[in-house]
């Protein structure tokens, strides 16, 4: 069915395909075309792109599966390992997403699925040439990791992020077997670490001798502690390496003598930035600033695990070069950010603790003017009714940072003048994500719910595609979410609306919607009938805690057939029909048979 | 696995009504909550389904309601609770406008307390939301909702985020800072005796609750038998056994589920007992699971021994076992915890 990929395919009728001699002469006209084609179809690296390609016609389709060399499956259930390798025969790099998004909030059972294994197997029998694996909330264990490690001699990539289920062994092989890496990149995932009395095992030593092709390496969530003189080996030994980002247990005198070594890195995670342990009092403390300045490439600034705000000041140096600056693990008060931020001019990205208050904000928003991405996370997750951050900062900053293209804030207490402020100061926003940690808060000014605030960022801001609600909403902000949201793909809702009307407003009115998760809501089943036109289109639907019933969502699984609605309940035989949680995606082949045992798969 | 050389003999449960009293006799700022009980019992316009439901189950938050818990206030703002007999909607508004005595004797602070810590009512499973919602009027909103207390995955913050954020500004001034804290590092080295070959999680927990942060979390594993993947758990996210309880039975719902359908009753069981049973299941040892958990010494105590601070400054981790396999190893109990 499918040709070789070569320019010159042997044709089955072919009589002059014998020899190097038939390389030279020219193709048969007919083949002429897909040639082009495919050399053209090389060019062509967004996805979209190439879905629309495939579409042409059955010969575009072929070509465009033997030229596809990225993979994305946004779902590792919508299709399975097989059918991804038996249609694009290529590829180099992969992209694979498991679990939805709640998992993160623990809202899924633990052994739900999302499993490596099956595609691990599968890329190892069709795609020996494999460099690049990029895997999003998925589980993997250690033998997937060696599987990886084993089965791909040019693999250069690998990045995990938001995965579990593997730990430092898993880690080791892949320092240890793949001789060309470039990029170990461990993003906030759950890494089992031995317990503290016992053995850790130091993968660090596991890289090869002699010089190492490294660019990035990121452990900041590998929870155990390192051998740092076989990491400062390794730094010295790893000329390219550009990204660096430490866990929590590398000090600050460590990664001083890390930064001298590697001058030229781009991006730093600093680790703890503290002292050490076993620093005596009155000891003589290196002068940590000339290590930030002399890394005169240094962009971006992570880490700040247990950070000592005293040391702060180190960075100092940096501040005028960086685009990119997380402090949300760093409790620091506003006056302890100012004389930091006060110096980051060209700031795009900045994650931090509401511990900075609004006064922190404030000078966030006189500085940084060509802020593009903003995230306020609470220290303190608890249900107040004030909290250290509120619509005054978010107001400040919509005023000083017109540039603002996503922002996620958390607060306690959030006025819908501000946030319709927000929509008119900032209408590149892209991403708007409101976190009210007050269930069912109303504006405090007015009492009235929060409707006006989120129709006014879907009305102004005509960019937007991702969307997360909070406080006290009524039908009515959904009526506004599918008036206006067209562009949105990605909704999340929690604790909110009234009725079916609610959802219906959504689904009927948001064409590009892909992935919409709503929790505790008082959405129903005629809500989730008036979506069956689009379910399709979608990549996934969660609904947890509202009023579905097993009823509504078995009759949609026989009038879709190729969608699969996976019903998660801990209870059977109960008095209503209700259900817990449905987590509905499209998928082209049979339902996945390693569920566990309280999912129910309705088809 | 289990460490199977200390054997200790089984310890006697107390019940949950022992742990509401202790937490009432504790010292607070704020107004006692039997107070607060009754006027939310005539409370009309409390979307009070819920609440009704949750009354039974109010015991060890009260302690949480002093204005020293609630995280963060700037020096301007006092927190105060209202004594406004109007709708809740109407208490928001006021809360953080005026200051007012914080002990005098409240009428009506149940709507307040709502939203204080939100740690007042115990926590309510999803599971309950669809029958509440159900009951509601569709048209008044306010009705068919309660903020009841901690709800599992909310606010949506990813677990390891809560755990690294030390969450105070109660340190020291700058210029003192540094060496004390050098001073606390040793201090507690030694006295810990912990070994010195790497900085480990206990010496920084200890580091920071030294601090003073009463809201940084403190994570521990947690493990089941039959399930590979392990969790951690934010203990300090929780104040009663009943809403750890209610997570643990979250995490691993696939294998506790199973015995709760046995143990559950037949159709009549109210849905609120059935709740209350579910949540309980693994702590009142009627299910065919408990929850053990190690403590700073490496004793094995079976969960709900001690009360409940107590039981988070020395847990370690904790262990989802069958009942079965509990028998053929002997627990600490408070007696034996303090004879070593």
């Amino acid at each position: 069915m499918t040709h070789s990929g070569s320019s010159l395919p042997d044709l089955p009728n072919s009589t002059s395909t014998s020899g190097p001699m038939s390389e030279i002469r020219s193709p048969p006209p007919d083949r002429v075309l897909e040639i082009v084609l495919e050399n053209v179809l090389h060019f062509l690296t967004c996805r979209r792109d190439r879905n629309a390609a495939s579409l042409v016609c059955r010969s575009w389709y072929r070509a465009e599966a033997l030229t596809r060399s990225d993979l994305f499956i946004g779902n590792c259930y919508a299709v399975s390992p097989h059918r991804a390798t038996s249609r694009f025969r290529r590829v180099k790099s992969l992209t694979v997403k498991g679990k939805p998004r709640f998992a993160d909030f623990d809202l899924l059972p633990l052994n739900w699925g999302a499993n490596f294994s099956p595609w691990g197997s599968a890329l190892a029998d069709s795609y020996p040439w494999l460099e690049k694996l990029h895997l999003k909330r998925m589980s993997l264990t250690d033998d997937d990791l060696d599987l990886i490690a084993r089965s791909f001699p040019s693999f250069k990539e690998l990045v995990l992020v938001c995965c579990e289920g593997f730990g430092i062994a898993g880690i080791a092989s892949i320092a240890a077997n793949c001789r060309l890496l470039r990029v170990l990149d461990l993003v906030e995932s759950v890494v089992e670490v031995a317990d503290e009395d016992e053995e850790v095992m130091d993968w660090i030593s596991c890289f090869p001798e002699g010089e190492t092709h490294l660019e990035s390496l990121m452990f900041e969530c590998v929870d155990c502690p390192v051998n740092f003189e076989a990491l400062e080996g390794l730094v010295a030994r790893s000329p390219f390496l550009k990204k660096l980002r430490l866990n929590r247990f590398v000090s600050i005198p460590q990664l001083y003598r890390l930064m001298h070594r590697a001058p030229q890195l781009t991006h730093i995670g600093t680790g703890s930035f503290c002292a050490s342990d076993d620093v005596a009092v009155g000891d003589q403390e290196p002068d940590y600033a000339s290590a930030f300045a002399a890394c005169k490439s240094l962009v971006c600034l992570s880490g700040f695990r247990d950070i000592l705000p005293d040391y702060l000041p180190a960075i100092y140096p940096a501040c005028a070069n960086l685009t990119s600056l997380n402090l949300s693990y760093a409790d620091v008060n506003a006056d302890q950010l100012k004389p930091v931020i006060l110096q980051c001019h060209k700031l795009q990205t900045l994650w931090v603790l509401d511990s900075i208050c609004d006064e922190g904000l404030q000078a966030v928003a006189a500085t940084c003017k060509d802020l593009r991405e903003l995230r306020v996370f609470p220290v303190n997750t608890r249900e107040e009714v004030e909290g250290p951050v509120s619509e005054v900062g978010l107001e400040v900053i919509s005023q000083g940072c017109r540039k603002l293209q996503s922002i996620l804030f958390f607060c306690q207490r959030m006025t819908n003048a501000a946030v319709i402020a927000m929509s008119k100061n900032c209408p590149d926003l892209v991403v708007f994500r409101l976190c009210i940690i007050g269930r069912y808060r109303p504006d405090p000014e007015t009492q009235e719910p929060m409707d006006d605030g989120f129709g006014a960022i879907v009305m102004n801001c005509k960019k937007l595609t991702r969307l997360a609600v909070s406080g006290l909403l009524t039908d009515q902000a959904f009526r506004y979410i599918g008036m206006y949201g067209k562009l949105v793909r990605t909704l999340s809702v929690a604790f909110a609306g009234d009725s079916d009307q609610g959802l219906k407003y959504v689904l009927e009115g948001c064409p590009n919607l892909q992935k919409l998760e709503i929790r505790d809501s008082p959405f129903g089943d005629a809500a989730l009938r008036s979506g069956l036109h689009h379910f399709y289109n979608m990549r996934f639907l969660w609904m947890s805690s509202c009023k579905l019933t097993r009823q509504a969502c078995q009759e949609i699984a026989r009038t879709l057939p190729h969608l699969a609605l996976e019903v998660i309940d801990s209870q059977e035989d109960k008095a209503d029909d209700h259900i817990e949680i449905l987590y509905m995606y499209r998928s082209l082949d049979r339902p996945r048979n390693d569920a566990p045992k309280c999912v129910t798969i309705l088809q | 696995m289990m460490d199977e050389s200390r054997r200790r003999m089984g310890g006697r449960r107390r019940s949950h009504h022992k742990f509401s009293e202790e937490r009432e006799l504790e010292l607070r700022l704020g107004p006692p909550g039997e107070e607060q009980e009754q006027q939310e019992e005539q409370e009309e316009d409390c979307w009070s389904h819920q609440h009704n439901e949750n009354k039974g189950e109010r015991n060890s938050d009260d302690s949480d309601q002093s204005p020293l818990s609630l995280g963060y206030f700037s020096a301007q703002r006092i927190y105060n609770f209202q004594p406004k007999a109007s709708s809740f909607l109407q208490n928001m508004s006021m809360v953080g406008k005026e200051s007012k005595d914080a002990t005098s004797s409240q009428p009506c602070r149940s709507e307040v307390m709502e939203f204080h810590n939100g740690a007042v009512c115990a926590e309510k499973k999803p599971l309950s939301s669809p029958s509440s919602a159900n009951t509601a009027a569709p048209n008044n909103s306010s009705q068919k909702r309660s903020a009841a207390g901690p709800v599992v995955g909310w606010p949506p913050i990813r677990s390891f985020r809560k755990n690294n954020a030390s969450g105070s500004t109660s340190k020291p001034p700058l210029g003192s800072h540094h060496h004390n804290q050098q001073q606390h590092h040793h201090h507690h080295l030694n006295l810990n005796n912990v070994e010195d070959k790497v900085a480990n999680t206990t010496n920084k927990e200890l580091v920071n609750n030294i601090s003073g942060t009463p809201n940084k979390g403190m994570f521990i594993k947690i493990n089941m038998d039959g399930i590979p993947i392990g969790r951690k758990v934010d203990i300090n996210a929780y104040d009663s056994y009943d809403k750890l309880s209610s997570v643990v039975d979250h995490l691993f719902r696939d294998l506790l589920s199973a015995q709760r359908r046995n143990s559950c009753g037949a159709g009549t069981v109210q849905k609120q007992k059935q709740e209350e049973e579910e949540k309980t299941m693994i702590l009142d040892g009627s299910g065919e699971y408990t929850l053990i958990y190690e403590d700073n010494e490496g004793d094995k105590m079976l969960v709900g021994d001690v009360p409940w601070h107590m039981f988070v400054s020395t847990v370690k981790r904790l262990r989802v076992l069958k009942k079965s396999d509990l028998a053929a190893l002997s627990l600490g109990g408070k007696q034996g915890h303090i004879n070593h």
